[in-house]
């Protein structure tokens, strides 16, 4: 993948369609995706629970599959789709599992929220949920210190079932 | 005219769902600033000493590196203990970071690195160099325990234990049947998932609007104010990424980013890591000792409990642990005592119905214990006792709607199933258990004020300094103004969250809905008044009729039988021209209803578990919570409360646990890999049950609050179903597979 390096300070340009938009940007080697994010490009829908990898608040898709932001150094992304909570509604209507979310109450703080729906669609494109404990065992990456994981469940078996009636195109 | 809606009891979504789906609600490390710093905290690696030298030349040369704070160049702060002591404080001497070269306990923020970046503030913070003359400490309990004490002042707002009533050593010889048994419960990190942040923007002259992860933004800005001396601060909550009581006490990123604000007159952020959240507060180290006596009908004869709780070197940090087992059961011979041990740790502080989580999973163990001694059914056993009165305060009940908890859950969940003999019920090559416990929570009102607005086009708007920690304020609020103009929930706009709002306490105790609530319904309520005494006066064809047969109904103002004139309230506003009408509401605890009643919400949890005893490993295969508490305001957002307390009693029975390493006295899993809480595979089914309770007497709006009820008993009930599963009665938490399979 071509990206340039500035040889005095080290630092890369990259480009990344965030959320639709594409852009260019100067980036230190060592900043992960997840900092990007939520600093310099101020989308702070994407969430920082504990920058190990350990809780899934960061969680994001990348050309449709979902990985831990933090885990992810920005420029080892040069040229990826990355779709944040924030780019998940059409306009005004919200994506089928952020519908979900809120009809089954499947948060109550909010903070890992937008790390749990980005796994939730990611899971969704996977394909290889189908039954209740296939959701639970493959939603475990994201953790909900407020407890809400039944109501996950019906979140994301809902739109499962959407999905599983929709004909097929 | 709009059809008559109604709110209060409804499921409704959240009002700030939207928000919180679409990423676009803001936790107080999002908000930006003009050329805003950035800081990043350097910890202690020893437990208790000194600090000889820190090294920081490295750290400065770095690019990006603004300035290095430690105890050598921290600027003057309050000198007074009483500046210090935030609204949930503990007795003591409250930490104060960066104060002197002496190290209390490991992971004690000894410096503080702000940079341009954060990348930058965290590569210095790794090279700033310390060395320590290192002292002897002590992080274990049962060491610690030998010069436990008696807390010589009392912490506000925790009872103490109950007096000793009756002959208790006569009625333990009397016994037909005893229970003598020790139970212990390690360290319980809070861990929400946000991290602990504070973004200061600074403004000339000092002037600080501070967005703060805290459980109440006027006690942060209260205690801001008091320990800088400063006269104008502003601090924001509007979203908390949960708590859990850990936000309840300002933590020490709000001292540190506030102080380096000051000096360096920018705006500053800091974010605190994971692993330093494992150092701000814990549900503490407890040991209990039970001894319980029956007569050969299984009533409680006497009854013995005695708590044993870890605290820091520096406050008195006290809970209600032993005070549950004097009000749980009717039992006329009975002594309590509570003592603390001073261990190298920060100050424990309240997590999730402190004292009540740990204090019931002690008695309701031996509640267990006792029934299979007796050969009495546990369910039976807890009705043979019910208690009709408070026997530590000598009070009646509010309400207690415990027995139909008990029937409601043990229908929902099938305890008539259940094979009386322990390892008596299998399924395949698993044992199956039943346990049940019961829960009691305290239901408290706090001083509380809203404002309301009805504006002219009907609207109405909701104004207080509560918080929202994920518990659904904003929804009961909306919903509860709502209900008294009849209006749709859309056309509420409720602002919270901040410190410069009316009176709020902080989010705690499970008060918030029906204190904040009642303030609520009391200032809608007060402006119904007026607008009765506006018509009464000002509309002719309303004076010859008494106020109090006038009432406010969809938007007019009629009388309360129906017949005679109407006005409606757009126009009588219109003919004062007022552009709104606003009312201050306040609630409070009353004072002489409390002198004769007492309220709490109770619970009874139902546990299915499996255990598979050739690889060790216990599963919770089910939970039915049957739950008492008054009016449900809004039973979607409560049975969420339900089921979050719930999930975290099952991390308090089978995974948390902070591990010590009582040779560096470090907490050794200081991370969310190795402290397991709770993923989503560990949590199969859940019931929630709210059963009818009717209580006019706790508050006008007739709410106990849900926060805390949820995670009581759950422990117990856990270690029941496996006692019944396997014949092995575990009383240390967490019940892990080394303590199931040895």
């Amino acid at each position: 993948m071509p990206e340039a390096v500035a040889p005095e300070t080290g630092t890369h340009t990259i480009s990344l369609t965030i959320d639709g938009a594409e852009r260019s940007i100067i980036v230190d080697p060592w900043t992960t995706l997840l900092d990007l994010l939520r600093g310099p490009l101020g989308k702070t829908g994407t969430k920082k629970g504990c920058d190990h990898g350990q809780c899934g608040a960061c969680t994001v898709l990348i050309d449709g599959k979902r990985i831990n932001s933090c885990l992810t150094l920005a420029v080892m992304k040069d040229g990826a789709e990355i779709t944040t909570i924030e780019g998940l509604a059409t306009g005004d209507d919200l994506h089928p599992m952020q519908q979900a979310f809120v009809e089954h109450d499947a948060f109550q703080c909010g903070y890992c929220t937008p790390g749990q729906i980005c796994s939730a669609v990611g899971l969704v494109n996977e394909g290889h949920a189908h039954e209740r404990h296939e959701i639970r065992e493959l939603m475990s990456g994201n953790i909900c210190r407020c407890g809400a994981y039944t109501n996950i469940v019906d979140a994301v078996q809902s739109v499962l079932d959407q999905t599983a009636k929709a004909p097929t195109p | 005219m709009a059809p008559s809606v109604s709110h209060i009891g409804q499921p409704r979504n959240r009002v700030d769902g939207r928000l919180k789906v679409t990423g676009a609600a803001r936790y107080a490390a999002e908000y930006q600033a003009n050329e805003l710093l950035h800081g990043y905290v350097v910890v202690s690696t020893i437990a208790a000493g000194r600090i000889v030298a820190i090294d920081t030349r490295e750290a400065r040369a770095m690019p990006g590196v603004v300035q290095i704070f430690t105890h050598l160049d921290r600027q003057g702060v309050s000198w007074w203990d009483r500046d210090w002591q935030d609204d949930t404080a503990p007795p003591g001497h409250p930490f104060r970071p960066l104060h002197s070269d002496r190290i209390l306990y490991d992971g004690q923020p000894i410096a503080l690195v702000i940079a341009e970046s954060f990348e930058a503030a965290r590569n210095a913070a790794d090279v700033v160099h310390v060395l320590y003359e290192v002292a002897p400490h002590q992080t274990d309990i049962h060491a610690a325990e030998a010069d436990q004490y008696e807390p010589p002042k009392k912490r506000e707002g925790v009872p103490p234990p109950p007096e000793p009533r009756g002959d208790l050593d006569q009625a333990l010889a009397e016994a037909a049947f005893r229970v003598d048994a020790e139970y212990e419960q390690p360290s319980e990190h809070h861990n929400p998932m946000e991290l602990f942040a504070s973004t200061v923007i600074y403004e000339e002259n000092d002037k600080l609007t501070i967005y703060d992860k805290t459980q109440g933004s006027q006690n942060a800005q209260q205690f801001v104010s008091a320990v800088f001396d400063l006269d104008d601060v502003k601090v924001v909550n509007a979203y908390v990424g949960g708590a859990f009581g850990s936000g309840l006490r300002p933590r020490y990123q709000l001292f540190l980013a506030v102080m380096a604000a000051l000096k360096l007159k920018r705006s500053v952020r800091l974010e605190l890591s994971r692993r330093e959240m494992f150092y701000l507060s814990y549900r503490p180290i407890t040991l209990q000792k039970l001894s319980i006596g029956a007569d050969s009908n299984g009533k409680l004869l006497a009854l013995k409990h005695h708590a044993v709780q870890a605290t820091s070197l520096f406050e008195d940090y006290q809970e209600a642990v032993v005070n549950w087992s004097g009000l749980a059961y009717q039992c006329d011979n009975a002594a309590f005592s509570y003592t603390l041990s001073q261990v190298n740790t920060d100050t424990p502080g309240d997590m999730r119905a402190p004292g009540a989580a740990t204090g019931v999973f002690a008695l309701e163990t031996a509640m267990d214990e006792l029934s299979y001694a007796a050969g009495i059914d546990p369910l039976e056993l807890r009705l043979r006792n019910y208690a009709e009165r408070d026997q530590n305060m000598d009070k009646e009940f509010t309400s207690k709607a415990l027995r139909e908890c008990y029937a409601e859950g043990a229908e929902h969940f099938g305890w008539s199933k259940r094979q009386p003999t322990p390892r008596s019920m299998h399924d395949g090559k698993e044992l199956v258990g039943y346990g049940m416990a019961s829960g009691f929570w305290d239901a408290q009102v706090n001083k509380a004020e809203a404002k309301v607005r009805l504006l002219a086009d009907g609207s109405v708007e909701v104004l207080t300094a509560a918080s929202d920690i994920g518990t659904g304020t904003y929804t009961i609020l909306a919903q509860i103004a709502a209900e008294a103009f009849e209006i749709p929930i859309d056309r509420v706009k409720v602002s919270i969250g901040a410190s410069d709002l009316p009176t709020s306490p902080v989010e705690g105790g499970s008060w918030m809905a029906a204190s904040v609530g009642s303030a609520v319904h009391l200032a809608a309520e007060a402006i119904k008044t007026k607008l009765i005494h506006r018509a009464n006066r000002h509309h002719e064809a309303f004076l010859p009729i008494a106020s109090a047969d006038l009432c406010v109904e969809a938007g007019m103002v009629k009388k309360t039988d129906g017949t005679g004139p109407t006005i409606s309230v757009a126009e009588l506003m219109q003919a004062a021209q007022w552009d709104a009408v606003e009312e201050t509401g306040k609630a409070g605890p009353d004072m002489l209803q409390m002198q004769k009643y007492i309220s709490y919400t109770h619970s009874a949890v139902f546990v299915e578990v499996r255990v598979d005893e050739q690889l060790g490993v216990a599963r919770v295969k089910r939970i039915v919570s049957a739950i008492a508490a008054g009016k449900i305001l809004n039973p979607k957002t409560a049975r969420s409360q339900i089921l979050g307390g719930v999930v975290m009693g099952v991390g308090m029975a089978m995974h948390e646990e902070g591990l010590f390493d009582h040779g560096t006295g470090r907490i050794m899993n200081h991370n969310l890999a190795e402290y397991h809480v709770p993923a989503n595979a560990d949590i199969e089914d859940i019931e929630v049950i709210f059963v009818d309770e009717h209580d006019d007497k706790v508050n006008p709006i007739g709410v106990k609050g849900l926060g805390e009820i949820g995670i009581v008993g759950v422990a117990a009930a856990i270690g029941n179903a496996i006692y019944h599963a396997t014949g092995k009665r575990l009383r240390t938490l967490p019940f892990t597979i080394d303590k199931i399979i040895s």
